[in-house]
């Protein structure tokens, strides 16, 4: 996927909307998970100030995250399991390495995990010879597509399903399925009983956490399909991967989360499975691993508690803002070329990358505001993403056209009596070359606009002229 | 209690380099101990957020929303006035389902004491789930109405993989077990699994709400995705018949699932 690089936004864009496929994954993604949403949040009339509870607890232990970790460290240990502490992606994926080395493993089976996209583990994995293996659905799809997700709750949201039918008999049909499934029962039977034996069979297995308990030690997942349990209790170690700011204090403010996570997410009233770990197998069990370890990830994060973009700590990846953004849902969550992708991502990945690195993705936005609605933390992502592009524009990173308009226009509106004047001099010329017709289908330097569609022609006086009639018009009755 | 602290395997990285650069991030050194303090309070306390209305009816409502809400995400409901009634409706619940007569059972105390010799047909094994039991048979530590979720408790008596690996989980439940919100599953955990001034938590805690399910093709919902295509629970009114109501509540020694 060569062409999926952050920098690539425009030409990845280009792809995307020409992309029937894309097309048609999109129309159901906006037809399914936006109503959806909308009816959990409906049914529970306390969903507002639960979520209000949830941000102002996020707030609370990003600025008491030292103490909340050292807790849930503490209480992980007691309960016999194992905390490692990572500065950067290299650092976690070396822990995990020096784990499956322990017990020479081969195979690993593996949960949905964001955290492990971010930090690459598959290709690391490989690399090393232990195979991994996805077992949440969305990410097997992708893993044989060898794709990134385009959504970070369902990873393979802009594949069709006659895509996934031709993806299946082209690598199942070397294990003796030679048969072309076009129906999703069947389809998701075929990859059920693909994946059982792998289970079984598994060295390692990790999942992800969508919390971490101070209180208790323990880790969270939320998951739909059951792969993530299959996953963490068969193999003879676990491992959580996962990052800082996923700590709650307790039990009791994990399930105001959960109350709003699923409903935020999917639009379900609680995920099918919602699993909370503590440590290893204990001495009377009779199934469960040997050895329990939570890799936590920083990679930028501490940076970011006290800067500007903080409030993006509080994200719950629950995906609403992607779901309901007019861009995503345009262009799909490949164009962006990052791990996180949709509004949250063009918030964090600069966080997480540098600006440099991602210097459309602030820009990506229309600056609706529907991300920032539906967020059940209220993270103000309009407002971060505008800081985003201040810092580019004070970087001097942008693009040199965006850069030089910028400043003709910024030279024009620091002078109000020289923007008058050409705003003046500017509407009589464009409603002289839209005469007759009313509207223009060729402008220069605005061929973004015209060759889609026209430009209407302005007609009359600038605004500024008809505020000044109106204020004499009103001082005179 | 002994070292887990460790640093990644890489210098570079590290507990220390993580702390520093949080505080230094938020301006100011490691809490004092005043400071700790109330935080240690705010979690001793663990005091519930919000708990929704729906959450909180009488205990005759929370047992029918509990079933309405298992029943809308594809639960199969069944009531039985007594626990003597499981075996038979287990056996019953196979025919139906065409199913073979085998069952892997959870070793549980409470469960292994029904009679399952009445049901002559039924073949019972009990441990945790091979990768060809078709059927498991498990107890629950509670239910909660708000959202139709059993929660279990993994231990002696409850292998986790029971939960998963089957295509069918049939799940016997008490009414009395049946409680609103998800904070009192916390609250009978607290008590049951009590050990000195804290608690002891057990491997894990599952809360289940309806049979695996996926929408990862299409968006379009299939059951069965990788856990139980099936979930079956025998609801036991213990209730009614003036048995006591707080069976869940008595024991305060074991991990184990089943209270």
């Amino acid at each position: 996927m060569e062409f999926m690089k952050p920098g690539a936004f425009k030409d990845n864009a280009r792809h995307a909307l020409a992309d029937e496929n894309l097309r048609t994954a999109m129309t159901m993604l906006n037809a399914g998970m936006i109503p959806n949403r909308q009816g959990a949040v409906d049914r529970l009339p306390e969903f507002e100030k639960l979520s209000q509870q949830g941000r102002e607890l996020k707030d609370h232990v990003l600025g008491h995250l030292d103490y909340y970790l050292e807790r849930f460290e503490r209480n992980c240990t007691a309960a016999g399991g194992h905390v490692h502490w990572c500065s950067t992606p290299e650092d976690a994926r070396q822990a995990v390495l020096e784990i499956c080395r322990s017990v020479d493993a081969k195979s690993v089976t593996k949960g949905k995990s964001m955290i492990a996209e971010e930090i690459h583990l598959n290709d690391f994995l490989e690399k090393h010879h232990i195979e991994p293996v996805e077992t949440d659905l969305g990410e097997y799809i992708i893993q044989l597509a060898e794709e990134p997700p385009s959504h970070i709750i369902g990873p393979a949201i802009h594949k069709t399903k006659d895509q996934v039918s031709d993806l299946f008999l082209k690598h199942h049909a070397k294990l003796g399925r030679t048969e072309r499934q076009t129906e999703p029962p069947a389809m998701v039977n075929e990859a059920r009983e693909i994946l059982r034996q792998k289970y079984f069979d598994a060295d390692v297995g990790i999942t992800g956490a969508n919390y971490l308990i101070a209180e208790t030690g323990s880790s969270i997942i939320v998951t739909n399909e059951g792969n993530g349990d299959l996953t963490q209790t068969l193999p003879k170690i676990h491992i959580v991967v996962t990052s800082l700011e996923k700590v709650v204090p307790t039990l009791e403010d994990a399930t105001t989360f959960l109350r709003i996570l699923a409903r935020s997410a999917t639009g379900q009233e609680f995920s099918a499975y919602t699993t909370i770990s503590t440590g290893p197998r204990r001495a009377d069990d009779v199934d469960g691993p040997s050895e329990y370890h939570v890799i936590l990830l920083d990679n930028g994060r501490s940076a970011m508690l006290g800067s500007e973009v903080q409030d993006m700590l509080r994200c719950i990846r629950c995906g609403a803002c992607m779901n309901h953004c007019p861009v995503y849902q345009s262009v799909g969550g490949h164009t962006y070329g990052t791990v996180y992708v949709g509004p949250m991502g063009a918030v964090l990945s600069p966080a997480l990358l540098g600006v440099a690195e991602t210097k459309h993705l602030p820009c990506a936005s229309t600056m609706c505001g529907r991300c920032e609605e539906v967020c059940p933390v209220s993270i103000p992502l309009p407002r971060l993403l505008r800081q985003w592009r201040e810092k580019q524009f004070e970087a001097g990173d942008g693009p040199s056209l965006e850069r030089w308009g910028l400043s003709i226009w910024a030279f024009f509106a620091t002078r109000p009596w020289l923007y008058d004047l050409g705003a003046r001099m500017a509407m009589r010329g464009l409603a002289y070359l839209g005469r007759g017709k009313g509207r223009l289908s060729k402008l220069w330097f605005a061929g973004g606009w015209t060759d889609g569609r026209d430009l209407p022609a302005p007609e009359g006086q600038t605004f500024q002229e008809r505020w000044r009639r109106q204020q004499r018009e009103r001082a005179l009755s | 209690m002994s070292a887990g602290k460790n640093d990644g395997g890489n210098s570079s990285g590290g507990r220390a380099a993580i702390l520093g650069a949080i505080r230094q991030s938020l301006g100011r050194p490691e809490l004092n101990n005043e400071a700790k303090r109330d935080l240690n309070e705010h979690i001793a306390k663990h005091r519930a957020n919000l708990v929704p209305a729906r959450g909180k009816g009488e205990h005759g409502a929370q047992i029918k929303q509990f079933r309405e809400m298992a029943e809308a995400v594809s639960c199969t409901v069944e009531i039985v006035p007594d626990e003597a009634a499981v075996p038979g409706v287990v056996a019953e619940y196979l025919r139906a389902n065409n199913l073979p007569t085998q069952i892997t059972l959870a070793p549980d105390e409470w469960l292994a004491g029904l009679d399952w010799d009445s049901q002559s047909l039924l073949e019972t094994k009990s441990g945790a789930a091979g990768i060809d039991d078709l059927v498991s048979v498990t107890p629950a530590f509670a239910a909660v109405a708000e959202t139709g979720t059993l929660v279990a408790l993994s231990g002696g008596g409850h292998p986790t993989t029971l939960n998963f690996v089957p295509d069918y989980h049939v799940v016997a439940l008490r009414t009395s077990q049946i409680v609103g919100a998800y904070e009192e599953v916390w609250t009978r955990l607290r008590k049951a699994n009590k050990q000195g001034k804290g608690f002891t938590m057990p491997r894990n805690i599952n809360m289940i709400t309806g049979p695996s399910r996926t929408a990862d093709i299409a968006l379009t919902i299939e059951l069965g995705a990788h856990g139980p295509r099936s979930l079956h629970i025998v609801l036991i009114d213990d209730e009614s018949a003036g048995e006591t109501s707080d069976r869940t509540d008595g024991e305060t020694d074991g991990e184990v699932g089943q209270a």
